[in-house]
């Protein structure tokens, strides 16, 4: 109420000091008064532009043979000559089936870890005990891929690595870990699941904290176990949660720790190592086949988008909100 | 209600603590492990001997305290940098009475789904004239979308009648801004001037993309080169491999020097993010 009287009251002002301006059409009145607000969102908005726009429309050079002296526009119109290219490459089958893997592998293994550590954590009633834990499993989600991936270097190694000197006090020999390629998957879980598991569990312990105590209450009353009230009240609170974050999280399907699996690879693990976006700077940066690449990157981003609008389609046919 | 849980309620709660303790002695023990050993002498698996040798070598070699000053500088200033063109942005689009507010707010979201990927990416980056300069590690990324729409709700939050009245006095919107809505948003901003200064300090790939120029190698690089790629000299002339004593020492003080200001900062951070961070995305 007292919001439209003071809105009231700076309108009145406007006509009466500036009665030219009143004239003209309203909206323009709106900005002119909303000038300074345009002016701070300015520098924000050129970011936006400049750094994601640009680069947007820049895909069209995916359809061109890109030439950096040309630019974009001069260079010449090739159709979809690369992608027919990428997808004859022996190499499409290798990449398509590693990402995919890999992928599938995040979401049957780090995502349900998640919810138990966030559902196992929530049947914590000591908060001091609990918040200890939580302050534990949150570390490594701040360190930095190269440090994660450095410290499975050390600790895996076979030259001084502690996990390959106790297999090998077992009897058991020394395991090739980092090179491996049988091992290059496991491993590559094993990172997600100890960098970020912990911290993905936040927003689930969000959700599970405004589930109405009443409910877990009544169906004690009804005699359900914790297990059964873990069951019947817990997990369908925070269903929608789940499906929100697995569709987001298949949006990001084939961006999965890029950095990650690109500090992981190296000559020896590349045919399971090798995914979308390491082939892309492999020949668009260290190759120079920018057009080609730029194609291999807009085939990601699609297939990325079917992806999620699949899951999202899904979800909605299953009786969930779904993300939009 | 407590003292009627059965048995089985009982069993599963010492199993649960346990359990729990387990994980979160797995997430910090290798780290753990990683401090305790860059301080030992030997390379045994249980140090015996206290030494700071490796801590001395990587301090007189001048490629990594390069880095390191390479690092502090671009985190200081981008996060300074990113933080202030979020909050002027975010304070724009917190005015629901905005024309063109919900246009400009489409853009930022539509750039969340979509994006010109790595190729596209690094030509605009040239263009603008920012390979080989520390820039590159700032301006790219000088946004998050996502930040920025959790502190468009933070100011949001904040009662309008505040911001109004404060109008109708005669202040200007750059006083609203300082004098009101920044000062009460301090949690928000301190959790994400924290998440941007990780996020820099942190940042691997853009460095390799954008930088070509080994003096201007952040911190991040110079640990791959000498742990991923062990092929990285760290000094002017002399390798790792011709250290007497080994050198793996080497690389554990090497991945604690770069993880230290993440360490000091995780209590500060801890504390602001389940304040900012959960009050602005999860409203009730």
């Amino acid at each position: 109420m007292s919001q439209v009287i003071t809105k009231g009251v700076l309108q009145t002002e406007t006509v009466a000091t500036e009665p030219i301006v009143a004239t003209k059409k309203p909206l323009a009145v709106r900005i002119w008064k909303e000038r300074w607000l345009y002016l701070f969102m300015l520098p924000g908005l050129l970011y936006f532009i400049i750094y994601k726009y640009v680069p947007m429309w820049g895909m069209l050079m995916a359809f061109k043979n890109y030439q950096p002296h040309l630019g974009l526009w001069a260079s010449e119109w090739v159709g979809f000559r690369h992608f027919q290219r990428f997808f004859t490459e022996p190499e499409f089958g290798m990449l398509l089936k590693n990402t995919v893997i890999i992928a599938v592998l995040d979401l049957l293994i780090f995502f349900p870890v998640t919810i138990i550590l966030a559902l196992m954590l929530n049947e914590i009633r000591k908060s001091v005990y609990k918040r200890t834990i939580q302050t534990f499993v949150y570390v490594p989600h701040f360190l930095s891929w190269v440090v994660v991936v450095g410290i499975f270097y050390i600790i895996f190694g076979t030259e001084g690595g502690i996990i390959n000197a106790i297999l090998e006090k077992l009897g058991i020999g020394t395991i090739d870990f980092l090179t491996d390629p049988e091992w290059f998957r496991p491993m590559i879980v094993l990172q997600m699941v100890w960098k970020d598991a912990g911290w993905g569990t936040v927003i689930f312990l969000a959700a599970l904290a405004g589930v109405d105590s009443n409910l877990y209450e009544a169906a004690s009353m009804d005699g359900a176990s914790r297990w059964r009230q873990l069951w019947h009240v817990t997990l369908p609170s925070i269903r929608s949660v789940i499906v929100i974050l697995l569709i987001l999280r298949l949006g990001n399907f084939l961006d999965l720790g890029f950095e990650q699996i690109f500090l992981m690879v190296n000559a020896l693990n590349r045919e399971v190592g090798e995914v979308f976006d390491t082939y892309v700077y492999r020949v668009g940066m260290q190759q120079g086949q920018f057009s080609y690449s730029a194609a291999v990157g807009l085939f990601k981003s699609a297939v990325a988008f079917v992806l999620v609008l699949g899951a999202n389609w899904l979800a909605k046919k299953f009786g969930e909100e779904g993300v939009y | 209600m407590i003292e009627s849980r059965s048995l089985g309620s009982k069993i599963f709660d010492i199993f649960n603590h346990t359990f729990l303790l387990l994980v979160g002695l797995v997430s910090l023990l290798p780290f753990v492990y990683i401090v305790v050993t860059s301080f030992s002498a030997t390379s045994d698996l249980i140090p015996k001997s206290f030494t700071t040798e490796a801590y001395q070598y990587i301090f007189s070699a001048d490629t990594f305290t390069k880095s390191l000053l390479v690092s502090i500088f671009v985190t200081l200033v981008g996060t300074f940098v990113q933080l202030a063109l979020s909050c002027l942005m975010a304070y724009s689009l917190s005015h629901t009475q905005l024309p063109g507010r919900s246009f400009f707010l489409m853009m930022v979201l539509i750039t969340m789904l979509f994006s010109g990927g790595m190729i596209p990416t690094y030509f605009v980056v040239q263009q603008t004239g920012l390979l080989n300069s520390l820039w590159a590690l700032i301006i790219p990324n000088a946004i998050s979308a996502f930040y920025l729409i959790i502190l468009k709700n933070f100011f949001q939050s904040i009662p309008n009648e505040l911001k109004e009245s404060a109008k109708i006095d005669g202040a200007h919107e750059l006083t609203v801004l300082f004098r009101i809505v920044l000062p009460l948003s301090l949690p928000a901003l301190a959790a994400f001037g924290l998440f941007y200064a990780v996020g820099i300090w942190n940042q691997y790939f853009n460095a390799i993309l954008y930088i070509s120029d080994p003096a201007l190698y952040p911190v991040q690089v110079i640990l791959r080169q000498l742990i991923i790629l062990s092929s990285g000299a760290i000094g002017d002339s002399t390798s790792i491999e011709t250290i007497p004593y080994h050198g793996q020492a080497i690389q554990m003080a090497v991945i604690v020097v770069a993880t230290l200001p993440i360490i000091i900062l995780y209590p500060f951070l801890q504390k602001h993010f389940a304040k900012g961070v959960l009050l602005g995305s999860v409203k009730g």
